[in-house]
């Protein structure tokens, strides 16, 4: 790129971004002045991260900011999430800061998790000075090239004259297009060197990034007329919808359409689940009326949706005869798995609001679709198999009441954050969801651990909200820890352990494929076990509140209870039993149509006509 | 497995070249020769890179590099509607009673020797991929010591240039 004048206006076409909002004069500062006045102008108000040797420069003035609240976490993987949950409750770019090497290092889960799902967020980390990088210094780590395959892009700057144009651009790439983590791995010379700052910097155009959000106009009106006359059609959503804020837009396509729906993992709460065509989960623990409408469909339009192996079972045998229409702000996501057979790019948002009036002009045309028969199939599936669960045998309590009450207490305007495994499968599939961003967790990469430093994050981007953590005791493990930052900083998320005492997901794939062979599965931290650690001290260690639940008639207090606290985090130990499974489920790698209800029982699809 | 030539136009930065080879690595596709080199904008390099790949994969290995924010532009060069060339620098066993075929075979191929000593010469040639591997057989008899080849660099035949449009968003950014 060509250097401009330092007082250069944004470039015409370009999107007017926070960046271009707080114009600062050209003014001499150190490059780590640089960097926390770059992230006030960009709007930044929190950062979520560790100091170490290398950012040290950094967290000096950051101490002064006055529009910059830095939290303190205990692990930087902590740090991460919490920018995710951040992200996802706040609607802007979450940020977390870390050290160089093993700062560094401890990040990259949370940056594939990002990536993975699509999170706006923003990783800064410092490297070694620059006249260090490749002599394998102290804490030195090639952040860069460790996480090129797991960032959306990557800088590192060693010319503090670089900064404040570097993070203009990182944010403009996280937020924009398909969003995803930016890392900006910054050499500590660079940060301790003299520079001139000035706002906005010159020379942010990106020459190679230009999505595209206006879809084609042709492909629409292809798409409304197949939506029009297809007689066994099917919405698919996915998490792009909710990055899109296209919640409105979808609602309204779906009662225009008539068509049933199926919202994806990343998609929960886009589209109420009481919609009375919301079919609920498509997917390995889908739901029944989900799975079957999705293979029996003659169309699909995926929104936003990638065709996830966990949604297409073996991908050979999915949908097998469905026209597909694709819409994704991604290209590259456009029959990467299934062949589209209507392409179209663009922001989902944009998206709908061209397939509207496109579908209303078919509709005039043609009449809308009967779709009666189809109903009829599908409510069919959903009378025979609806969501739920049997009692345990072992008489401990039931994880999906325990889920299912917390949903109902506290209610569509809560947030709920999820770890890994069977609880977040249940918190899926049993929490009413009716709103989008209320329902957070790692879909993609399935962090365990994600649960408790998310939650945190999304406290904190949305303060007046509450937060519940629905979390195993093996995920809570990985990441505990930042019940020591929530409670110091004031962040009073509620958790909810679903303790069943084990690796509850992978003890299930044993119970199911591996002849109830528990191979290292057992945690001992529930009924009836030495309860180590036993979560309730734990969580008065850390200055929260600790309950205990064995038993079905304590349930309804202790969520109360927590509804009721909220000077500190509350950890409810629920203590499940560990027999419990999810249901449905499609085994991995097999078709869809084998999908069980129950343990060995599967719908007689040949009795569909 | 078919044979394809791309010309990927990226912003000339540090790392770039990485990122790049690093996607055709992780769908483990082979790179059968790569070349990098500037283009008439100090900004902008090309890299050529020709990868044994099904159209598919191909497709979708093409839409992950334009989703590289340093990548400006990917072309897929067809054979028959581009030059392409690479160059090869090959040692052979040339002595007094074999000298002269050698360099026979070098004007053949109009190759040129750029290096002599007592038992060997040093030949340079540039052609197309089966014009280089013809000379090489036809140099093989005498005994090749040593062998250097470049990656292809290709360009499309006609007056269009692939560079124009990528070029105007590079000045207008100016």
């Amino acid at each position: 790129m060509v250097q401009g004048s330092q007082q250069a206006p944004p470039a015409a076409g370009r999107p007017v971004t926070p960046a271009d909002l707080r114009p600062a004069q050209p003014q001499q500062m150190t490059g780590a002045e640089s960097i926390v006045r770059s992230l006030e102008a960009v709007g930044v108000d929190t950062v979520f991260g560790i100091p170490g040797g290398a950012i040290l420069p950094t967290y000096d003035p950051l101490m002064d900011s006055s529009s910059v609240r830095h939290i303190l976490v205990r692990h930087e993987q902590g740090a991460g999430h919490a920018a995710e949950g951040y992200a996802y409750t706040s609607g802007k770019v979450g940020v977390c800061m870390a050290t160089s090497g093993p700062g560094a290092t401890n990040l990259v889960t949370a940056l594939a998790d990002a990536n993975l799902d699509s999170v706006p967020m923003v990783a800064i980390t410092g490297q070694v000075g620059a006249s260090l990088i490749g002599t394998d210094a102290f804490q030195e780590a090639d952040i860069v090239g460790i996480t090129l395959p797991v960032t959306k892009h990557s800088y590192l700057i060693t010319d503090p004259a670089d900064i404040p144009k570097t993070i203009a651009q990182a944010f403009h790439i996280a937020s924009t297009g398909r969003p995803g983590p930016v890392l900006i791995d910054v050499a500590k010379s660079a940060m301790q060197a003299m520079t001139t700052y000035s706002w906005p910097p010159a020379e942010v155009e990106l020459p190679g990034y230009h999505p595209v959000t206006k879809p084609h106009a042709k492909q629409v009106r292809e798409a409304a007329r197949l939506l029009a006359t297809a007689r066994r059609p099917v919405l698919y959503v996915g998490g792009g919808a909710v990055r899109a804020g296209a919640a409105a837009e979808l609602r309204r396509l779906v009662d225009e359409s008539g068509a049933p729906a199926v919202t994806t993992l990343m998609a929960r709460g886009v589209l109420p689940d009481t919609h009375p065509q919301n079919l609920g989960m498509p997917g390995m623990h889908g739901t029944v009326p989900a799975v079957a409408a999705l293979q029996k469909a003659d169309l699909i339009v995926a929104l936003g949706a990638r065709f996830d192996d966990r949604v297409t079972g073996k991908l050979s045998s999915f949908a097998p005869h469905a026209l597909i229409v694709h819409a994704d702000i991604d290209p590259a996501e456009i029959g990467k798995n299934r062949r589209a057979d209507v392409p179209i790019v663009g922001d989902l948002k944009e998206v709908i609001a061209d397939l509207l009036p496109e579908l209303a002009r078919e509709h005039a045309q043609h009449g809308k679709p009967d779709l009666e028969r189809w109903w009829k199939q599908i409510d069919d599936w959903r009378e025979t198999f609806p969501l739920g669960y049997t009692d345990t045998e072992d008489g401990l309590l039931a994880p999906q009441h325990v889920i299912t009450r917390i949903g109902e207490i506290a209610g569509p305007e809560a947030v709920y954050v999820a770890g890994v495994g069977q609880h977040q499968m249940w918190a899926a599939q049993f929490i009413k969801h009716q709103r989008p961003g209320a329902w957070i967790n790692s879909g993609g990469l399935g962090t365990m651990g994600f649960a408790i430093p998310a939650a945190m994050g999304a406290k904190v981007g949305d303060p007046d909200r509450v937060v519940w953590a629905i979390d195993g005791d093996g995920c809570f493990q990985m990441t505990n820890q930042e019940l020591a930052t929530a409670t110091i900083n004031e962040i009073p998320i509620k958790v909810a352990l679903i303790n069943n005492s084990s690796l509850g997901m992978v003890r299930q794939w044993q119970t199911l494929f591996y002849e109830s062979r528990y191979s290292n599965t057992d945690l001992h931290t529930g009924h009836g076990t030495v309860r180590i650690p036993d979560f309730v001290k734990l969580a008065d260690a850390y200055g929260a509140e600790g309950i205990r639940v064995d038993s079905k008639g304590e349930v309804d207090a202790a969520i109360k209870r927590a509804m009721e606290i909220d000077d500190r985090p509350v950890v409810i130990d629920f203590t499940v039993s560990r027999d419990a499974m999810v249901w449905p489920m499609v085994a991995a790698g097999v078709s869809n149509d084998e999908i069980q209800y129950a343990r060995g029982i599967s719908p007689a699809w040949d009795r569909e006509d | 497995m078919s044979r394809h030539t791309l010309s990927v136009l990226v912003e000339n930065k540090p790392g770039v070249l990485t990122r790049v080879a690093g996607l055709f690595a992780r769908r483990a596709f082979n790179i059968h020769s790569l070349a990098v080199g500037p283009t008439e904008h100090p900004d902008i390099s090309r890299i050529t890179v020709v990868v044994d790949v099904d159209e598919l994969p191909l497709e979708q290995v093409t839409k992950q590099l334009n989703k590289l924010i340093n990548v400006i532009k990917i072309v897929e060069l067809e054979p028959d509607a581009s030059v392409q060339r690479e160059l090869l620098l090959v040692k052979v066993k040339a002595d007094v009673s074999t000298r002269a075929h050698v360099l026979e075979v070098v004007q053949l191929f109009r190759a040129h020797v750029v290096d002599v000593v007592p038992d060997a010469v040093t030949v340079e040639a540039t052609g197309s991929p089966a014009k280089l591997e013809a000379l090489l057989a036809a140099l093989e008899p005498f005994g090749v010591r040593e062998i250097v080849q470049s990656g292809i660099v290709a360009i499309g035949r006609g007056s269009r240039s692939i560079t124009d449009r990528a070029l105007e968003r590079v000045m207008r950014s100016a």
